[in-house]
């Protein structure tokens, strides 16, 4: 709505400014704590650093995250994403293990995700069922399902062409890094230079209003959470491919949680409405360095936890609504800004939270 | 009468008896008192955390931090009783009384900050876990006397043990009930499943009760925690992953709805018992793989959402269908 007004460019700039800080102090840490954190080295064909490190081993979160960022944004979740990527994980292993091609391998396992996302989708959109329960269902079964592929074992391959896509690197840059990047890139395009984007914003800030104003908030929901299958498919195959195989009960565990960390630190509202899938990727790019401040530093990992612990619940006491209409008569009692200033933008999307 | 509202708790009680039935017909074993008390003492520590996430699920609300709130309790007993030579039953006050604030520190974040309990409760989730990695991420062995005592405690029939922490969960499934049906609390915690707006209008004092939903479900995973530590013997800070979602799924199969509101205390322990039996069932079965358990509970868990769903939605259409009615009818008499 802002793109109106002031043009895009500076809005989606100052939108995922806090973000930037956020980054910006995670990485000035690692770099206290680990001097050489910027250095990057080209060796044997492939850069080396821990840099790169973050950008690659974010991988996982920073996909989900994408398909996580427009179903929170139609007030939705999906806890199912975990178990998605152990399905994927585990169809495209059997496929290889079956001795088809790779490619055969990642269409399989994008299909299995798929139809888990339509799957949530369904039970959402078609059979009303609120999200948090509905994709509960996957969430406790997908693993066994996963299980049942694999049948109960590691599945372990050594398929060139798989591991390439999790492990390897093109020109240089490790693959994952470069699937992310393009998928981020895709998505945003997609609902940003379309009204989907704006659609899938009115669905979550009142759904019964935008079907009334001819919105197919059926169809758009499905789409919504298949993407958000599909972009979990391809975590499971990346992290199936990185570690030579698909392990059902640990590929993907707790990274839906994850995922919606990443999403609300980039400062999506669980409540639905406006989204920034980059500000969402931002995040996910600041918990894998707030993960890498704490390799470094050498501190015991278990803290890991207890950290994002206190990261969530300080971003919800900014997002609460009540402090927002707090600081908003805070700043209201204050010198009034000229009423056509451009200042008065911002005061709005904070009461809009 | 059968009361829609009763219908959930009769088809939960009828599959129950069907469940049973199905496994008694494949393994006659299984009716034998000694599997009944095994089901009891091996699903003791989920019961009691399952009536915690009954009130709140009755709230419309939920608390994904239970299973780490059992983790913590579990490691915390073992290390205290480790490191100091206090009394268990001390140790047992001590972390009922820490879990049991944790909730109600939770509680006062959904109400007086506004935010949805599931994030919130992934915070106290995250949180409580990592508050057992830091105190220990071995398994720490609990080795006292008194631990012997209570686990040595058990009532003997026809050589079937019912043990002390099985009769806990059985008093702790009582006692909720009473509280749930009984108390001005309950009906409160009924009040504001049915629409928190509707309940600040009757007059039901919102924040206390949020608070204490949380509280309970807290104090109520400690005690949970406690529990386990006595079936195991141990404390280990990845124990009991995922928990929250066996409960949550044992409260739904157990007829209470997900938007709050509806439901009953003894659904969610025949929930239990029901989860217990598919379990006990690929015991005997031996060739089924455990994998199968997450399966048809995930499939018996839709199955009662579609019910839900269905009663729900017949309930709207023949409240419809009244109001119809009476409009018509009053039109007809004018």
């Amino acid at each position: 709505m802002t793109s109106q007004t002031i043009g895009p460019r500076p809005s989606v700039l100052r939108r995922i400014l806090p973000q930037l800080v956020i980054l910006a102090v995670a990485l000035a840490l690692n770099v206290a704590v680990f001097p050489e954190f910027f250095q990057i080295d080209f060796r044997n064909g492939r850069l080396f650093g821990n840099l790169i490190d973050v950008l690659n081993r974010g991988a996982p979160v920073a996909l989900l995250c994408i398909g996580m960022t427009l179903v929170i944004a139609t007030k939705g979740i999906d806890l199912s994403v975990g178990a998605v990527m152990a399905i994927a994980g585990a169809v495209a292993a059997s496929v290889v293990v079956d001795g088809h091609g790779w490619g055969t391998a990642l269409l399989a396992a994008l299909a299995a995700g798929g139809l888990c996302g339509l799957w949530n989708g369904l039970l959402v959109a078609v059979l009303r069922i609120q999200p948090i329960v509905a994709t509960l269902v996957l969430m406790v079964a997908g693993r066994g399902i996963a299980q049942l592929v694999t049948e109960g074992k590691i599945l372990t391959f050594d398929n060139p062409g798989l591991i390439h896509l999790g492990a390897g690197t093109v020109a240089g840059v490790p693959t994952p890094i470069l699937i992310w990047l393009a998928l981020g890139a895709l998505v945003t395009f997609v609902v940003r230079k379309t009204a989907l984007g704006m659609l899938i914003e009115a669905i979550g800030i009142n759904e019964r209003s935008s079907r009334l104003a001819g919105i197919n908030s059926r169809v758009l929901l499905v789409c919504v959470y298949l993407v958000s299958g599909l972009c979990a498919a391809l975590a499971g195959v990346i992290v199936a491919a990185d570690i030579k195989g698909a392990d059902a009960n640990n590929a993907g565990l707790w990274l839906e949680l994850d995922a919606i960390l990443a999403v609300v630190i980039g400062g999506n509202s669980l409540l639905g409405g406006r989204f920034s899938i980059i500000a969402s990727l931002i995040g996910a790019l600041i918990i894998q360095s707030v993960n890498s401040v704490i390799l470094l530093s050498g501190l015991p990992p278990e803290f890991n936890l207890v950290i994002k612990a206190l990261l969530i619940l300080g971003i919800l006491v900014i997002q609460s609504p009540r402090i927002g209409n707090y600081i908003y008569l805070l700043k209201a009692s204050g010198p009034q800004p000229e009423p056509d200033a451009p200042a008065s933008s911002p005061t709005k999307e904070e009461t809009a939270r | 009468m059968i009361r829609s509202t009763h219908l959930p708790l009769l088809i939960t009680l009828a599959t129950f008896v069907l469940a049973y039935a199905l496994c008694a017909s494949a393994y006659p074993a299984m009716l034998s008192l000694r599997v009944v008390a095994n089901l009891l003492t091996d699903n003791a520590f989920l019961g009691i955390a399952a009536v915690g996430m009954t009130f709140v699920i009755l709230s419309g609300g939920i608390d994904l931090s239970i299973g780490s709130v059992i983790a913590f309790t579990g490691v915390f007993l073992a290390v205290i009783l480790r490191e100091t030579s206090i009394h268990p039953l001390a140790a047992f006050a001590l972390v009922l009384l820490l879990t049991t604030a944790f909730g109600t520190a939770m509680g006062a974040t959904i109400h007086y900050l506004e935010m949805p309990p599931f994030i919130v409760t992934l915070a106290g989730m995250f949180l409580a876990r990592g508050a057992a990695y830091v105190l220990s991420t071995e398994s720490v062995p609990i080795t006292h006397e008194f631990y012997d005592t209570l686990q040595g405690l058990y009532w003997k029939i026809d050589g079937a043990r019912f043990r002390l922490i099985g009769g806990l969960m059985v008093l702790t499934f009582i006692v909720g009930a009473l509280v749930a049906h009984r108390t001005r609390f309950g009906q409160n915690v009924y009040a504001l499943g049915g629409g928190e707006q509707a309940a600040k209008l009757m007059g039901v004092p919102v924040a206390r009760t949020t608070i204490g939903i949380y509280a309970v479900s807290g104090g109520l995973a400690g005690l949970s925690g406690i529990v386990f530590s006595l079936y195991t013997s141990a404390g280990y800070s990845l124990a009991t992953v995922g928990v929250e979602l066996d409960a949550i799924a044992a409260v739904v199969i157990g007829g209470t709805l997900l938007t709050g509101g509806y439901g009953f205390v003894a659904g969610t322990f025949f929930g239990i018992l029901i989860m217990g039996l598919i379990q006990t069932y690929i015991v005997f079965d031996g060739t089924l793989s455990s994998w199968w358990t997450k399966i048809v509970i995930g499939s018996l868990l839709f199955a009662f959402i579609l019910l839900q769903k269905g009663l729900t939605w017949a309930a709207k259409k023949r409240a419809a269908q009244a109001r119809m009615r009476t409009a018509t009818g009053s039109a007809a008499l004018s």
